[in-house]
């Protein structure tokens, strides 16, 4: 057991915790933050990617005690009082989400990639290169991309 | 997952100690390899020591032609970095298309570089620049580090701590990605160093892990172009054969792909 705190979405939390629990059970199980998702057993599908130290990572892919120290920002911690983000109005707007199952790790792909790469400079090729780790078993990506588009103006 | 007992290092000399904490501690970096690993409970490490808080293993500094990256980069770090971009874009390149961005926001190339993956990007590049891997212990010639599959000349105790190179003359790394997985089905990294040595290191290929070409390699020292390789023969009893290509088509696709990189090199 370790103690690990961290602050997710603004706010200090501190737990002890194996040291083998995995930062998506964590933020799943301890803090009851369940919008970050669990798609896969191998790291591949990304439905769990959430911000660390201002990166999107797979919180399936570290342990809690990795991330202790660390600011982090989960799905839950993008809209602002009563307005969704812009990246979350832009998915809603544009049909890009079926099931919704993927979409967190998406919609927190997509803010990491418009930090990252900027607004202005987001072709669609750029855009589906950057969603290699992100798998979605409904809507055929187009959508998600468009979704991703016009959230990045929204962003600008 | 098994239990584990995580342990943080802040220094190269903390971490080879904190080693012997359990009986089966291990290293862990960007965890990309070791935490999936340890979920499908393929590991079960007694105890992980993080060495991704050591300062002295983290950045890349370059030094005329000689480049030094620190085993706790990131593959991120290096895909965007534009000093190293400026002598060396080959890595740069291979480091852009490991995985993806949140595999390329953790994992390392410390971390790469020690499992040996067979279908791992780094090895290729480490081989084909004639790099040294530098540890707590030593430093390893390329030559002499890799061992086949997943295995290495690293003991137990031995702490990567940074991969250094000469800028080469020009150099490429072409990929042929698992279309599921992503990982080199082949991955070619071709080389003239600025001694005029060429080099031709394959990954995803070859059936005893990353290998170099010779027969490629002369061929090229002597006329850099394409054509220069396309009779050269690659020994299909050498290469890998699954579900994803027979050993037959990976033959063909080592030639196809070298060409590629030599082409990208031009
Ligand atoms: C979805 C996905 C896709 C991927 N795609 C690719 C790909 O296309 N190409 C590719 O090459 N890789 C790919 N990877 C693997 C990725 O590049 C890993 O980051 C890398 O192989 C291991 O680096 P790490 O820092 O994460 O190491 P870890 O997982 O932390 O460690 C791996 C091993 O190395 C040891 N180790 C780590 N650091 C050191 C050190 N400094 N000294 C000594 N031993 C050390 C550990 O003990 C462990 O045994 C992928 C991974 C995932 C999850
Ligand atoms: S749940 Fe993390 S990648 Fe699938
Ligand atoms: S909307 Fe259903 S998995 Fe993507």
């Amino acid at each position: 057991m370790s103690k690990v705190s961290m602050t997710v979405n603004g706010k200090t939390v501190e737990r002890e915790v194996e040291d083998r629990m995995l930062l998506v059970e964590f933020l799943r199980e301890e803090l009851n933050l369940t919008g970050t998702h669990v798609g896969c057993d191998t790291s591949q599908c990304g439905a769990c990617v959430v911000h660390v130290d201002g990166k999107a990572v797979k919180s399936c892919t570290q342990l809690a005690v990795q991330a202790s120290g660390c600011e982090v920002v989960t799905i839950e911690g993008l809209a602002t009082g009563g307005d969704l983000h812009p990246m979350q109005a832009a998915f809603k707007e544009n049909h890009g989400l079926q099931c919704g199952f993927c979409t967190p790790g998406m919609i927190m792909t997509a803010v990491d990639l418009v930090n990252r790469v900027g607004a202005g400079n987001l072709d669609e090729k750029t855009i589906r290169e950057n969603l290699e780790g992100n798998i979605c078993r409904c809507t055929g990506y187009h959508n998600i991309v468009r979704s991703i588009e016009a959230g990045a103006k929204a962003m600008a | 997952m098994y239990a584990t007992n995580y342990h943080r290092a802040s220094s190269v000399e903390e971490a080879v100690n904190l080693l012997k904490s359990g009986d089966d501690a291990k290293f862990v970096s960007g965890g990309q390899t070791l935490i999936p690993t340890m979920k499908q409970r393929l590991a079960a490490p007694s105890d992980l020591v993080d060495l991704r808080h050591i300062d002295a293993m983290k950045g890349i500094s370059i030094d005329g032609v000689q480049v030094t990256i620190g085993a706790a980069t990131t593959h991120a770090e290096v895909a965007s970095s534009a000093e190293l971009a400026g002598v060396c874009a080959a890595i740069c390149s291979l480091a852009a298309h490991i995985g993806d961005p949140a595999v390329r926001h953790m994992g390392t190339i410390g971390g790469s570089v020690a499992n040996n993956d067979p279908a791992a990007d780094y090895p290729a590049a480490v081989l084909g620049l004639d790099a040294q891997v530098r540890t707590s212990k030593r430093t390893i010639d390329a030559a002499d580090f890799f061992n086949g599959m997943f295995d290495t000349a690293l003991e137990e105790d031995e702490v990567i701590t940074a991969i250094t190179f000469q800028a080469p003359e020009k150099a490429a790394y072409v990929k042929y990605p698992n279309p599921a997985s992503r990982y080199a089905m082949c991955g070619v990294f071709a080389a003239r160093l600025k001694d005029g040595s060429v080099r031709v290191a394959i990954t995803g290929a070859g059936n005893d892990g990353v290998f170099r070409h010779t027969e490629m390699e002369e061929a090229l020292a002597a006329d850099w172009s394409p054509a220069a390789i396309a009779s050269c023969s690659v020994d299909e009893g050498d290469m890998l054969s699954d579900i994803h290509g027979d050993s037959a088509y990976r033959a063909n696709l080592v030639r196809v792909i070298a060409k590629r990189a030599v082409e990208a090199a031009a």
